[in-house]
């Protein structure tokens, strides 16, 4: 009896495998696709290299003046020779390390953040820590350490500042009045639509225009507010409405009967939010809410405006200095990289989230 | 004290709280301000609009000379943001929409490019991208003598770009006649093409009709009337260029840093809008044996443009609040020369930033009324 033995497979033919199949695919499976792809290494030519050259080939990185900088690429003894300033500031170098301690604090507030099996707890307890520590540890006066004032604060520092007290402070306000807006007592309903309304209408700048110029006049004689903090004011009852608009996006995702069957086992009102409807709806909000933190963070350069030193308008200030003149273009490079880096990394977390979140069955 | 568990009762004495905590507030809010206003000697009302502003504005759309008011100053203010801001969205459509169809090509080069277009400049600041563009690519410039020089009628330089000038004569009202009237035939057009199209199911292609209306009236009317549009050409004399069109480096740089930010939301718009059609309509067109332009044309394009109209037109918005921040490089619009100059010049600070919080208020109400109607037009109409 002739058994049957399987043959092995064939492979497909080399044209249908491996790299020329896929270039086949992807770059010329039709004429305008070869037109196209011819047109991108062309774009791509007239990117790279002179940006390699200019970064890294034809690049100064020896030395410690300007006269050293004698290649046609970048001058990145600049930068290096600034770099204290573009990070601390004006913040006394002897106390330094109290800046660096903070952003470490910060580091590990992140950290405890972004990890699943970290008790909510802890990660709420840690983030609402974060802006105090932070601000007893920068300013001082307290535990023998020196008192260091807030205009002596600056660069990357002051614009991490900026962006953790926001992002903390702006959260628990946004959910009172996303809580308002969907609230069924007509007063506050109405208050919350017009806040919320009024604050996305304008521009950041307006209401930070009004955070320093305005604000002052509000508040009787005497009582004068640090520059920094009318700028943390302004920034954080921005962001306050933006949060509110993504967190009612989240109520609204929570199906009806979770607010029923948590009304009918007799909750107060406080208590159905509270244990049953917002930890849903923030979860549902979370990848939007890291969106408009990122906006936040971008929009933290805006403090330059009214006369705050962050990362950005230190870098601009120090390209004025007569001794290291026309280096503005390595200047941004340096601010545009770590705002990148930032930023990218928020929108990364932000997509994973997204990811595992979505239960969609989409193409 | 069981009344105070009545849900009834406590909402209505959280209301009572805050309202009486609101009013309280803002008394205490008036009071203080009065009182600094008086002590500091500033004065208060709106009488300052009238009274002559006293400097000079480098761009004016509108008439402004040094006799001109503050009302004049927040009029040219205005004038110059919705004008940046409509060169902006104009620029940002053309630009995001292609990115955001290269971000889908088949190929992989073109969609690799285009991602990293979006990622780098979304993740920038704008304020950042502005004074990138101010301070070293349009400083980099050549001075007024060396400038760059295209086909003799377009110069650049480090004091912006010079463009000639189309003057119009006596006649030019025939051009806009004739694009009104291609307008008007091209929607009379398509209403008649959709209601054979839903009787009959023949198909007529009105888009490249309309197009071609829309090109040949007005080029046809320009003829009848006898060409009756001429160009105003830079010339370059004593020290500087004379005639033709200025665009100042300030205009420039909002411009290009507006354009470009604003380009990867609406390409992420636009991409995302194509993206979540369902798999299944797609599948189901090509089994009802639509071609695939026809499948992208009659089911998946309509869906699409449902979900990426309303975050594109909330991007317009967030355009038009952005160009504030020409206040870093002095172009002269609303916030530069009016929450700016004119705050400085009068210190009215709380009419002045009032005024301004409202203008752009207004213009954010608008462009919600237009949202609105669209997505009331656009709701999927259920039988």
């Amino acid at each position: 009896m002739a058994v049957y033995e399987l043959k092995p497979t064939k492979q497909p033919p080399l044209s249908e495998r491996g790299a020329i199949a896929w270039i086949r695919h992807n770059l010329l499976s039709s004429p305008f696709n070869i037109l196209f792809t011819i047109l991108s290494l062309w774009i791509l030519y007239i990117i790279i290299p002179p940006m390699v050259k200019w970064f890294v080939l034809d690049a100064n990185f020896v030395g410690n003046s300007k006269a050293e900088c004698t290649g046609d690429g970048a001058c990145w003894i600049f930068i290096r020779e600034k770099f204290k300033i573009f990070i601390y500031g004006f913040y006394p170098e002897s106390e330094q390390w109290r800046a660096n301690l903070t952003m470490g604090l910060g580091a590990l507030t992140v950290a405890l953040a972004v990890i699943d099996r970290v008790p909510r707890s802890i990660k709420i307890a840690s983030i609402l820590m974060l802006p105090v520590v932070a601000i007893i540890l920068l300013s001082g006066g307290y535990f023998g350490l020196a008192y260091i004032e807030t205009n002596q604060w600056g660069g990357l520092l002051l614009t991490l500042v900026i962006a953790a007290v926001g992002i903390v402070l702006s959260f628990p306000i946004g959910i009172l009045f996303a809580l308002g807006r969907q609230s069924k007592l007509p007063i506050i309903k109405t208050l919350s639509v017009f806040y919320i309304e009024l604050i996305r209408g304008v521009p950041l700048i307006t209401v930070l225009f009004m955070a320093s110029v305005v604000l002052p006049l509000f508040f009787p004689e005497g009582m004068d507010f640090d520059k920094l903090i009318r700028a943390l004011i302004g920034i954080t009852l921005f962001q306050a409405a933006y949060v509110a608009e993504n967190i009612r996006g989240g109520l609204q995702a929570i199906p009806r009967g979770q607010y029923e069957a948590s009304e009918a086992m007799g909750l107060t009102y406080w208590k159905r939010m509270r244990l049953v409807i917002l930890p849903q709806a923030i979860k549902v909000a979370i990848p939007n809410l890291v969106g408009s933190f990122i906006s936040l963070f971008k929009d933290t350069s805006l403090v330059m405006i009214i006369g705050l030193f962050d990362l950005l308008s230190m870098v601009t200030l120090t390209t004025n200095d007569r001794d290291w003149l026309g280096l503005s273009t390595e200047g941004f490079v340096f601010v545009a990289i770590i705002y990148w880096i930032f930023n990218y990394l928020m929108s990364r977390y932000s997509k994973n989230l997204e990811k595992k979140l979505d239960t969609n069955n989409k193409d | 004290m069981s009344f105070l568990r009545n849900e009834k009762v406590r909402g209505i004495l959280y209301q009572l709280i805050t309202i009486v905590g609101f009013v309280l507030f803002i008394m205490y809010i008036a009071q203080n301000t009065s009182d600094n206003i008086e002590a500091r000697g500033i004065k208060s009302g709106l009488d300052f609009m009238q009274s002559t502003a006293g400097f000079d504005i480098t761009e004016t759309p509108l008439e402004f000379n040094h006799t001109s008011t503050h009302w004049d100053v927040f009029k040219v203010g205005l004038a110059n943001t919705l004008i940046v801001s409509a060169f902006g969205i104009v620029l940002a459509t053309i630009l995001g929409l292609i990115i955001g169809v290269a971000r889908l090509s088949s190929n992989w080069i073109i969609s690799r490019l285009a991602n990293g277009y979006i990622e780098i400049f979304r993740n920038l600041p704008i304020l950042l991208q502005i004074l990138f563009w101010y301070n070293v690519v349009l400083a980099s410039m050549p001075s007024v003598r060396q400038s760059y020089n295209f086909f003799g009628s377009i110069f650049i330089n480090q004091r912006g770009v010079y463009t000639p000038r189309p003057i119009f004569e006596d006649g030019s009202w025939l051009i806009a006649a004739g694009f009104i009237i291609a307008l008007l035939a091209g929607w009379l057009i398509y209403k008649w093409s959709t209601k054979r199209h839903d009787e009959t199911g023949q198909e007529f292609p009105v888009f490249l009709v309309n197009l071609g209306l829309l090109i040949t009236l007005p080029i046809l009317a320009y003829l009848i009337a006898g060409s009756p549009v001429s160009f105003e050409y830079p010339v370059f004399k004593g020290f500087n260029f004379q005639g033709g069109r200025t665009f100042t480096p300030e205009f420039l740089a909002l411009l290009f840093a507006l354009t470009i930010y604003t380009a990867t939301f609406i390409a992420e718009a636009v991409r995302s809008g194509i993206e979540a059609v369902n798999k299944g309509q797609k599948e189901a067109a090509t089994s009802l044996g639509l071609t695939p332009t026809q499948s992208l044309k009659f089911v998946v394009l309509p869906q699409a443009v449902r979900i990426a109209i309303p975050p594109i037109i909330n991007q317009y918005l967030n355009l038009a609040k952005n160009s504030s921040l020409a206040a870093a490089i002095g172009y002269p619009e609303l916030v530069t020369v009016f929450a700016g100059t004119s705050l400085n010049i009068t210190g009215q600070a709380l009419e002045i930033i009032g005024i301004t919080m409202l203008t752009y208020l207004v213009i954010s109400l608008f462009v919600s009324a237009i949202l609105n109607w669209f997505n009331k037009k656009m709701k999927i109409k259920e039988r």
